[in-house]
This record gives C-alpha cells, sequence and structure tokens, in this order.
C-alpha cells in the first residue's frame, strides 16, 4: 500500500486559516489502513482544526467526506455537487489524490493533509515500513525476494557494502541491512551461487529518471 | 611483465615488490598547498598516494583535482571515486578528465552514506555500484567504449582498484565478494583497516582456497592509532570495523603521553606479521591526518627504500 503520515496540524492549519468553508476529505483505501487518511482521522482533523479556529475567535465551517477512493474519476465525481460550497479542500489521501482532486476541480484550492512516505507494509500497528519504490523494473526474482532498491540505503546491486554491522544498515542500528536479508533468503533457498552473479548497470529509465511513467494498456480499454 | 597500463603501482606489484601505498585527504577549502604539504611528507616512502573523495560525506575539495596536485610534483595518485554523488555520465566524465592528466589508478567505491556527512538533505544518486564502476572502467579502457556503446577516442589507461572489507558482516560473503569483484574486473584491492590479524588470516585462507589471491593485488590497509579513544571511537562507532579488545586494552593501558607511540609500534607488528602472508601484495596506510608518521612506519617495517621503477 501507499503509506502515508499525517502532517503537523500548525501547517495545515496555516494553509486553511484565511477559508470561511473547509472540506477535510479522506480516502477508503491506503491511508485507512496506515491510519493517515481515512474516515476517523477525517473526523480527527476536522475536531482538532474546529477547535483550533473556535478558541481564536474564527468562524471557519468545516465538513468531513471520505471517499472510496480519490484515484479514480467515479469516486472524486461524488463531490461535483458540492465542491462549489468550499473555498479549500484538505485532502488527507496520498499525493496521488490530492492530485487528481486539483486536476478535476480546478478551481478550488486543494491542500493535503498527509505526507505521502513510501510504499510499503504494515509491519504491525502503527509501525509501517518500505518494501518497493516502483522502479518499474523489478530484480525481485534474482534478489531472494527482498529489494535492494528500496531497502539498501544505497540501493547496491551488488551489495552489501562494507558498512553492514551485525545485519544492520551503517545508517543506523534501527535500519536492517538489505543484503544481510537477501543472503539469509537465498541461503534458506539454496540458492548462494546466485550471489556471485553480477547484477549489471540498471536501466533506470523506468524510474523517476525517465521522466513521468504511463502504463497504457489497450487491451483493457474500452 | 604483461602489463596493462602505465600505472607505476602495477608495475612494482607486477614485479613482485611488496607495494606500499597511502593517503590523503582534500581539505575541507580551496588551499592546494593541503594537499602538497601532505604529499611532501610521504612521497619518498609510497608508490602510490590515494585521494579520498569526499569521505565520510563531508564536502572537500574534490579528489581529481587533487589527483591533479599530485601528478604535477611527478607522484603517482589512485583517484578515489565514489558512486555516491555521480551518475553514470558524470562518472565516465570523470574517468576521462583523469585519464586527460595521465592519471593511471583508480579505486571505485560505493562511498559512506550521505547521513553521516555535512549534507544529510541532499540526494544521492547510486546510478551504479561500486561492483560496475569497476566493470565500466574497464569497459572503457578495454573496449575503448563508453557505457552507451560509443567509441571512446584515447581510453583511458587506469590500473582498477576497489576496496574490500573482511570485517563486515556478513563474513561468509566477503569472499565471495571478492570473487565477485574480481569477475567484474577489478585488479587491486585494498583492504578495510586490520586490526584482528587473526580474522584477516582466516579471510585471506578463504581467498586463498579459491585462488583469488593469485587473481588480484591485496593491499592490506593500515592505520595507525593515536590514542585509546580513538581505538575505542574505531570499534565502537565506525561501521565495518573491528577493533579487539586487547587492543583497545593495550592502548589504554599506555600512559597517554606514550599512547601514539605505541599505536605506531602496533602497527608496525601488525605490518610485519601480515607480510608473511601468502597472498598479501603490499599495503596501504591510511594514516588519518597522520601522514608525518608514514615514513617511520614504512622505514621500521622494512618496506624502504621503495622499488625504483623507470
Amino acid at each position: 500500500m501507499i503509506v502515508a503520515d499525517k502532517k503537523p496540524i500548525e501547517e495545515i492549519i496555516e494553509q486553511v486559516k484565511d477559508k470561511k468553508t473547509v472540506l477535510v476529505l479522506g480516502c477508503n483505501e491506503c491511508v485507512t489502513v496506515c491510519e493517515a487518511g481515512g474516515k476517523k482521522e477525517v473526523g480527527i482533523l476536522a475536531s482538532a482544526l474546529r477547535m483550533y479556529f473556535l478558541n481564536q475567535g474564527q468562524e471557519i465551517k468545516i465538513d468531513e467526506v471520505t471517499l472510496e477512493r480519490q484515484c479514480d474519476h467515479e469516486y472524486l465525481e461524488e463531490i461535483r455537487d458540492v465542491i462549489d460550497r468550499y473555498d479549500a479542500v484538505v485532502s488527507i489521501a496520498c499525493g496521488v489524490g490530492v492530485q487528481f482532486m486539483a486536476e478535476k476541480y480546478h478551481s478550488t484550492p486543494i491542500f493535503p493533509g498527509v505526507n505521502t512516505c513510501f510504499l510499503g507494509v504494515t509491519e504491525e500497528r502503527g509501525l509501517w515500513t518500505e518494501r518497493c519504490q516502483a522502479c518499474g523494473s523489478c530484480i525481485l526474482a534474482t534478489t531472494g525476494g527482498i529489494c535492494p532498491v528500496s531497502r539498501c540505503a544505497k540501493r547496491l546491486l551488488n551489495g552489501p557494502c562494507g558498512g553492514s554491522t551485525g545485519g544492520k544498515c551503517e545508517i543506523s542500528k534501527e535500519v536492517d541491512c538489505a543484503w544481510q536479508l537477501i543472503v539469509d533468503r537465498l541461503k534458506a533457498l539454496d540458492k548462494m551461487d546466485d550471489f556471485e552473479t553480477i547484477a549489471p548497470v540498471k536501466d533506470w529509465s523506468t524510474d523517476r529518471a525517465g521522466g513521468p511513467r504511463k502504463v497504457n494498456r489497450e487491451d483493457v480499454q474500452p | 611483465m604483461n602489463l596493462k597500463t602505465p600505472s607505476k603501482l602495477e608495475k612494482i606489484l607486477a614485479a613482485g615488490h611488496l607495494a606500499v601505498t597511502s593517503e590523503c585527504g582534500p581539505p575541507r577549502g580551496s588551499d592546494p598547498e593541503v594537499i602538497t604539504r601532505k604529499a611532501e611528507m610521504i612521497k619518498d616512502h609510497v608508490d602510490a598516494i590515494n585521494i579520498t573523495d569526499n569521505q565520510t560525506s563531508v564536502t572537500r575539495m574534490c579528489s581529481l583535482a587533487a589527483c591533479i596536485r599530485l601528478k604535477l610534483m611527478g607522484l603517482e595518485p589512485v583517484l578515489q571515486m565514489v558512486t555516491r554523488d555521480r551518475n553514470r555520465i558524470a562518472l565516465q566524465s570523470d574517468i576521462l578528465g583523469a585519464a586527460a592528466f595521465d592519471i593511471h589508478n583508480i579505486l571505485c567505491l560505493s562511498g559512506d552514506h550521505l547521513s553521516f556527512g555535512d549534507c544529510a538533505q541532499g540526494q544521492n544518486v547510486h546510478d551504479l555500484d561500486s561492483m560496475q564502476l569497476i566493470q565500466t572502467v574497464r569497459h572503457m579502457r578495454d573496449e575503448g567504449k563508453f557505457l552507451g556503446g560509443d567509441d571512446i577516442k584515447r581510453p583511458p589507461q587506469m590500473f582498477v582498484g576497489a576496496a574490500a572489507n573482511p570485517f563486515a558482516d556478513p563474513f561468509e560473503i566477503r569472499v565471495p565478494r571478492l570473487a565477485k569483484k574480481i569477475a567484474a574486473g577489478v585488479e587491486f584491492v585494498q583492504t578495510q583497516c586490520i586490526y584482528n590479524l587473526d580474522k584477516f588470516e582466516e579471510w585471506m585462507k578463504l581467498a586463498r582456497d579459491r585462488g583469488l589471491h593469485e587473481k588480484v593485488y591485496i593491499l592490506a590497509g593500515m592505520t595507525p592509532m593515536k590514542n585509546a579513544g580513538m581505538a575505542r571511537y574505531m570499534k565502537n562507532r565506525v561501521p565495518g570495523m573491528d577493533v579487539p579488545d586487547e587492543l583497545v586494552k593495550r592502548l589504554a593501558d599506555t600512559p597517554k603521553e606514550k599512547q601514539a607511540d605505541e599505536g605506531i609500534k602496533i602497527c608496525i607488528e601488525a605490518i610485519q606479521r601480515l607480510k608473511e602472508i601468502e597472498g598479501v601484495a603490499g599495503f596501504h596506510i591510511m594514516a588519518i591526518e597522520w601522514e608525518q608518521k608514514v615514513p617511520e612506519i614504512v622505514e621500521a617495517a622494512g618496506l624502504y627504500p621503495r622499488p625504483q621503477i623507470d
């Protein structure tokens, strides 16, 4: 899933403080799972904003809506009839949702209410960690199913570097060394011979280096 | 002697001499004399001098410019190049730039992570890794081609080196990783600072078991300790460093004013022992901001005078 984290409320207040009517817009997908932008968080953020502006003696009307998704036209259309009632929208979907809203509702200011962090997993409640950087050319078949692009701090394709210590990365004892994980996994798979195969220079043009990306599937297009 | 480059370091190693290299860290400023002063201290006692490339991710004068300063002094530089800060265009371009000054040695590295340095908020590049940089230099030299496939007019002639850390984890892949670098085309390696001699000997034995010592020149990395505090710091704070407790204790048990001498003595003893190991082709002495001690170490370790090669 796309993992996001809450923005400091001061940052959001700064964006909406001059508005009269604000819609806090949540998303039922990834950001709900990572507890940053679902219905519950919409309620919490809206309440916090109301309380802040009430204390400031400011009258700002703050409404709450949570859509099924903010990355699909059909769900974003659900608010077409009401969007003109608002001076601004605080979207607490990921950056994708914020942008799709902005594209669709061209004259309404849309502010992000979360920081979009990475593609990751729920390790345990309240702990989400990165697994994928969407490089567009998956190499997991050769690395035992552990991704060095997203999990090695130097994204070494032929690691580990000389800083791997006790299974941890040189940047922090809190971070696993991806290449230790890869080696452990190759051993478990009895594939250690693969370790000595040199990963060639990677084509990063499918990564962000190649510019904005697109998946165009004519076979599924109407 | 089947030489592949005009490198003096390659000649000395190919002739079967124990090579001695050292290194100079460039200044955090533009004063060229910092480099020339350090080089003056060590030039008669080493065969080649590494210039570090923004080591520990702290911004410094660039390695290439400092290498050119050494060339202007008639010395033999080893250009350290990390993949952290340059994409494949910049790497190839800097290699050609170095070749334009007839710099004949390169050390291919990934580099310390950005978070250690003065630009922790910057982007890191890592377009290639050190293994792929080794391949790239060999490709440019031996095929005379860019990565993109076009011909290079006057290809670089560089003796290709890399680092090897026998002490990082997981230990069981440390020799396979050396084998991988050899397969990528590395011709010499300089190791991480060696303090745990037993472990280094074990690593060397495993390397010999695979015949790797005959495929690559292994230069043992030596860094003298200035005092017990430095030993503790290296032990506890530097990733991938293995400093045995006995060594820390030996320095700590030495009166403070004698600790520096003891550190030099430990370094010399280590070189004496490592000289006897089959497959050790030389020494890389990294006397960090202590370059003036290099001549003393080289002489006391019986590595002086240096061989004269045309």
